[in-house]
């Protein structure tokens, strides 16, 4: 066993665990959290995905030694309590069907949106390839990635327009 | 027996002041005795209650008799604040039909959607509908709701009749509030009738589905709920992590088991070396009862890694369990049946095919396909107060309540099933197997106990879809019209398990308990409305040779037998149509205008369905194949397009799927899909929608690239990467979903709600098939075609 100090969603926490231990472990049994799922344990999925300084990071394969960073998982997606675009786009779009992948979807779509703010269709296809959804949620996927970018691209033009005192 | 509740799980303020506000004069134990309906919640707060769900469950001792059906107090509580909770005996695997029943309640008890929650499921609050299955929701089991929400209305109606001295005929009710039709200042609502008491009515029904007071359920004219848009009620909080998801549930003083597997199929357990993990950290036990073993440590990864080192000795069964999967075919066709349907046989097929102009056969087949459920199967069995509560989302969790009392051999009235939200439920799921292990350890244990299964425990071990062996014939006359059709299948589908069965989940068979016989399995015959003169259908179930402790075990996978069987019998279909040079939708059209009308009007609807499908993708009338390779970036790609066309149940449902095929790599991409549905009344036309599209593209990863694969000793398709489902990258650029109501009577409002989780499912992988071949001329006869396979049948080589 051993101490770490992980910065999870804007909030320090520590955790005195096997220093081998998943992330994904540590974040749904130690800090409580339900974003990150257990989907297959070898990096294959998704559904374990949290943010780690912007990038998607499957938490199932990462062990808490090798952590540092900025932690995000779904429940710190909100900003402000305000949902995040896509968050917002999942729900105009009634994306989920049993919900339990969503969190990787999510994440990997924040992560995508963070390097490419307007992704073509193809590189959305690309960007989201390794997180599956069993209910086969990914036609609606899209199309919640694509309205949110419209809406993020249309809000930073807003921002511009005004001289970013939005 | 105690009702303190344990630390850290404090009933919400919200919910104790519900179950208070109902009857103060009563305890919460002495209301939930009469009237069978546990409060969970007052008010309208934006999320489900999942964790007041489990929080209020945790606090509840038993024993938990079941909730009494004909007490309307069972469906539906009236509260202070002029809202209403319903209480029903189903689940919601996210295709929004909780949604629905909610819809269908409010329309009859004119309540406005928004003052009005929703609990399902769960064994001790909800009556016992069964759970979900058989994409009956809001087919059956939507009815005795509509009834028991008709009949509230009506109670209230009469309780405004006497408090306002006016008969009922002289009221009505809108938006939870009754008024006097020729005063409309004089109103009352509902909560000034009855917030917080119970309605003491009972109602009628030999069966739950036959469940009905008084009052009719409305004219279809007169639904205003039903019929629209509601976005669903349970998706805000699955994207912003806030939904408790029964493997999110967590107990004091709970555990974590892993399961340790036979590593070959029908392996004895020899010897368990527990001091090979029992000096790990947060060691609590090793389980074993006969094949069946089991870590148990305080942590969930020290469990993981507990079941890993555990050093075990196995012995191999004396035979080999199956054939290898590329041999699986020529087993199936080379095996005497078990048991086979009596053949249906119209007219005189073999004087038809003696004297037909020309002759068509072909085979088909299908292989094992698994639920590879995304999030591995796990359950949590609390055993405190000398009760059993799981933490499940089996969608029969009243089965697994009887199936676990029956296990354990304690009354039913001890054991519950507190249902919760979880990975998809498509039939019989190792949701019920794990809800039995959960159960057998926390019994053993006297614990909480956490269960989950890990990847390649759930890909290999879950239950399977049967795989089949088809033969087809067909004769055509001079003219090229259909005059006689032969079906034979064979199911590799003996001792197919049912639901939560005691004797056959996966802890059952390998702790050594066998049922008295092994299940009969089936074989299916399709579902069209086809009039050809002289038909022969024939269907035999076939076994493996070894039926228990197997991996390969069968049960209700989506539509058990409806993809196989339709892709059979609409991919031959098609090679009729090729060889009587007809268009495939035009060849259909005719056989169906040859059937008799049924009480369902499946003729009409089905003529409507194809014809709608057919104008919507734009089908251009010609005869398949059409094949025209082109170079696009260097690649030969070749489309085409395919129809297929079945029903389940009262739905009608037509799918063409638009397909380009690489020559160079196989590669077999659908880009754009139109499915045309006709399911009778629609309750929210855009969840019916989506719940369709996800139906098509769950048929589009079977057909493309789902597949059991095992060699002679265990299955070895085990992750994401031995076992491909369908990617992004395979999504369709476009689906359409047309909306059908083909009822052909013009004056009857609309036909009943039929069901439609499944029926958009079915005809795909046929739908693909006919396409490939539109495509390239080429007739893929095994699923599923993936690019190796399908370059191979390109190339001429299968």
């Amino acid at each position: 066993m051993a101490s770490f100090t992980l910065a999870v969603n804007g909030a320090t926490h520590t955790v005195d665990v096997d220093s081998s231990t998943p992330l994904l472990y540590v974040l749904r049994n130690d800090l409580d959290l339900k974003g990150p799922r257990f989907g297959c344990g070898l990096a294959q999925c998704g559904a374990c995905t949290v943010l780690i300084d912007g990038v998607a990071t499957r938490s199932c394969v990462t062990p808490i030694s090798s952590v540092s960073g900025q932690i995000t998982t779904l429940e710190g997606l909100a900003q402000g309590g305000q949902l995040d675009p896509l968050q917002q786009a999942w729900i105009d779009e009634q994306v989920p069907q049993c919900g339990y992948c969503q969190n990787g979807q999510l994440l990997t779509a924040r992560a995508l949106l963070n390097t490419n703010p307007n992704p073509t269709d193809a590189e959305i296809r690309q960007g989201m390839e390794g997180v599956l959804c069993r209910c086969m949620s990914y036609y609606r996927i899209h199309s919640a990635i694509k309205r949110a970018a419209r809406v993020s691209t249309a809000t930073f033009i807003d921002a511009t327009a005004t001289g970013g005192k939005s | 027996m105690s009702n303190k509740l344990p630390a850290g799980l404090q009933l919400p303020q919200e919910v104790e002041s519900a179950i208070r506000s109902v009857n103060p004069a009563t305890t919460r134990r002495g209301f939930l005795k009469a009237s069978g309906a546990l409060f969970i919640s007052a008010g309208l707060s934006a999320t489900p209650a999942g964790r007041a769900i489990a929080q209020a469950a945790a606090a509840s001792s038993g024993p938990y008799p079941h909730p009494d059906y004909h007490q309307l107090d069972t469906w539906i509580v009236i509260h202070p604040d002029n809202t209403a909770t319903f209480f029903v005996g189903k689940t919601d695997g996210g295709q929004g039909t909780g949604t629905a029943f909610r819809q269908m309640m409010c329309d009859e008890l004119d309540i406005p959607y928004a003052s009005t929650r929703l609990v399902m499921g769960s064994t001790d609050t909800t009556p016992d509908q069964g759970g979900s299955g058989g994409s009956d929701g809001v087919e059956v089991d939507g009815w005795p709701m509509r009834y028991a929400a008709a009949e509230a209305r009506r109670t209230l109606l009469e309780l405004a009749s006497a408090r306002l001295n006016t008969p009922v005929a002289e009221l009505s009710a809108t938006n939870g509030t009754i008024t006097i039709t020729a005063d409309p200042s004089r109103t009352i609502t509902y909560a000034e009738l009855l917030g917080g008491q119970r309605f003491d009515v009972m109602l009628d029904g030999r069966n739950i589905n036959s469940t009905r007071g008084v009052a009719d359920v409305k004219a279809v004219q007169d639904l205003r709920v039903i019929g629209q848009s509601i976005p669903r009620y349970d998706i805000p909080a699955k994207v912003d992590a806030s939904l408790t998801f029964a493997v999110d549930v967590k107990l004091p003083g709970m555990v974590h088991a892993r399961n340790v597997r036979p590593p070959l199929a029908g392996a004895s357990l020899q010897n368990v070396d527990e001091a090979s993990v029992s000096a790990m950290p947060g060691f609590v036990a090793v389980v074993r009862e006969g094949n069946y073993l089991a870590v148990v440590f305080e942590r969930e990864e020290q469990a993981i890694n507990g079941a890993r080192a555990l050093t075990t000795q196995w012995t191999p069964p004396a035979q080999s369990p199956f054939p290898a999967s590329q041999d699986l075919f020529t087993y199936i066709r080379s095996q005497s049946a078990t048991s086979s349907n009596q053949a249906t046989v119209v007219g005189d097929p073999d004087a038809a095919f003696a004297a037909a102009a020309q002759t068509v056969e072909a085979d088909y087949d299908v292989p094992f396909q698994g639920h590879t459920a995304i999030g591995p199967a796990h359950a949590l069995a609390d055993p405190s107060d000398g009760q059993m509560t799981i933490y499940s989302n089996d969608m029969k969790s009243y089965g697994l309540r009887l199936g676990v009392a029956r296990f354990l051999d304690m009354p039913e009235d001890r054991v519950r099933v507190v249902y919760m939200d979880g990975p998809q439920v498509y039939g019989r799921t190792a949701a019920d197997d794990v809800g039995f292990e959960a159960a057998y350890l926390a019994n053993r244990l006297g614990r909480p106990v956490r269960v989950q299964w890990m990847r390649d425990e759930e890909t290999a071990w879950d239950t399977k879809g049967p795989a089949y062996a088809f033969k087809l014939r067909g004769a055509l006359d001079a003219a090229g019209n259909p005059i006689a059709i032969e079906y034979d299948a064979r199911a590799l589908d003996y001792n197919h398990v049912g639901y939560n069965d005691p004797d056959t989940v996966l802890i059952a068979q390998l702790m050594g308990r066998r049922p008295a016989q092994p299940g009969r399995g089936g074989a299916a015959t399709p579902s069209v409305q086809y009039g050809i003169a002289n038909q022969r259908y024939s269907a035999h179930v076939v076994s493996l040779p070894m039926i228990w402790e197997t991996p390969l075990r069968c049960g209700n996978l989506r539509d058990p037998n409806g993809p196989q069987v339709t892709y059979a019998f609409e991919s031959f279909i098609d090679e009729m149509a090729a060889a009587a040079n007809a268009d495939p939708v035009q060849f259909r059209l005719d056989m169906i205008a040859n059937s008799s009308e049924d009480d369902a009007f499946r003729k009409a609807r089905s003529l409507a369905t194809v014809q709608a499908a057919a104008d919507a993708y734009g089908w251009e009338t010609r005869p398949s194949p059409n094949p025209m390779q082109r170079s696009t970036s260097g690649a030969s790609i070749s489309s085409g397009r395919g129809i297929a066309y079945t029903y389940r149940s009262g739905t009608v449902v037509a799918t063409i799927a638009e397909v380009e095929v690489n020559h160079d790599t196989g590669r077999v991409f659908v880009k754009r899909l139109v499915c045309a549905h006709d399911c009778g009344l629609v309750i929210n036309p855009t969840g019916l929608q989506y719940t369709v599209e996800c139906g098509m593209l769950h048929g589009l990863s079977r057909a493309l690239w789902e597949e059991v694969q095992f060699d002679t000793e265990k299955v070895t398709s085990v992750d994401w990467a031995t076992h491909p489902t369908m990617r992004h990258s395979d999504t369709p650029e476009s689906i359409e979903v047309v909306i059908v109501n083909g009822d052909p009577n013009p004056d009857r409002p609309d036909l009943p709600h039929y069901g439609a989780g499944e029926a958009s499912h079915k005809p795909m992988i046929a739908a693909i098939a006919n396409a490939v071949f539109d495509a390239t001329g080429v007739r893929l006869r095994r699923v599923p075609f993936r690019s190796a396979r399908v370059l191979e049948a390109l190339r001429g080589e299968t």
